[in-house]
């Protein structure tokens, strides 16, 4: 089963996670915004980037794009759909994720090597994983500050839907590390149902030893055996508009 | 006609670029400044002349986008003060 890497004007990473997912014997093809219904994927991926140049609030302004209706019938059915940075952060603003992402603590676009602790290997987008494993991935962003109210904060750990989180600093200083002020050092957050997750950091990014890290292939591996898993299971939605041209 | 959408940091939400403004403010020799926070302005011109129905939509606009209403509040203002 595909995956669809759904990407925006402005998205800069769906190139890397289309590599990323045939790294690891995935087939993954592009979809773009304009597109109002997908077919036959077992997954979808927002890509990372600055979607319509973060006009209003990061991810806001993709939130009406026409493909952003079929993502969310596509999750809403048990699809997989994971958001890496402004993915995430769009998901967050179409409350397909409870939370939103405020600027760094610091004012200060970070980009550098994070390390994440794994809190749960029940999740589709972390089964490769063993719960506790420490995976070095690098981050990139300016809103990355995970912000939730007290209450909804309390729901997500009781739930469960805390997927990763910072861990100790990645140029092991050692100690207790959160890079972008994220409360409760939130790295990745799921929905409650478990198919919809956010990610800040960049798995697509450390796919390979020469740049510095392959811990992002557990996260792929991990997408490739759910998707597996589920085949033949999938939603089948009829594509009406195509691709533009020079893709 | 014209009407307003105001949209404010809730006042649990940390504003460090409020900050920043405050204390280039402090620098500048304003040192009055007890806090400082910033927010958005959208002057929306709407076609009809019926001010509950412009409230009506720009509360609506409001609420799918032009507030996030995790992190922010917003205020509609809508006719002659506008």
């Amino acid at each position: 089963m595909r995956v669809g890497v759904v990407y925006f004007p402005g998205s800069n990473c769906e190139q890397d996670a289309v590599y990323a997912c045939r790294q690891v014997g995935l087939e993954a093809e592009y979809v773009w915004h304009k597109q109002s219904l997908i077919e036959g994927f077992g997954a979808l991926i927002l890509a990372g980037g600055f979607s319509y140049g973060d006009h209003l609030r990061c991810g806001a302004i993709a939130c009406s794009s026409p493909i952003m209706p079929a993502v969310e019938r596509f999750a809403a059915d048990g699809g997989l759909v994971l958001g890496i940075c402004n993915g995430f952060q769009i998901l967050a603003e179409m409350d397909m994720i409870p939370g939103t992402l405020l600027a760094n603590n610091g004012l200060k676009f970070r980009c550098q090597d994070t390390l994440m602790r794994v809190e749960r290997n029940d999740s589709p987008f972390t089964n490769a994983c063993e719960v506790g494993q420490v995976l070095r991935i690098n981050m990139a962003h300016y809103e990355g500050n995970y912000f939730a109210e007290p209450e909804t904060l309390q729901r997500l750990e009781a739930n469960g839907q805390v997927v990763m989180r910072f861990g100790p600093a990645a140029d092991e200083s050692g100690g207790e590390f959160n890079p972008n002020g994220s409360i409760a050092d939130i790295a990745a957050i799921s929905n409650e149902a478990g198919n919809v997750m956010g990610l800040m950091p960049h798995p697509e990014r450390a796919m390979q030893s020469a740049l510095g890290s392959t811990d992002g292939r557990l996260v792929f591996e991990s997408l490739r055996r759910a998707i597996d898993a589920r085949d033949g299971d999938s939603q089948a939605f009829v594509a009406l508009e195509g691709k533009p041209a020079g893709v | 006609m014209k009407g307003q959408v105001v949209v404010r940091l809730r006042e649990e939400v940390l504003d460090p670029q409020g900050v920043t403004i405050g204390k280039a403010l402090a620098n500048l020799g304003y040192d009055n400044v007890a806090s400082l926070r910033q927010g958005k302005i959208f002057d929306v011109e709407l076609a009809t002349d019926d001010p509950q129905e412009a409230e009506r939509q720009l509360t609506a606009m409001a609420k799918q986008l032009l507030a996030n209403p995790v992190i922010e509040t917003f205020e509609v203002h809508v006719g002659s003060k506008v």
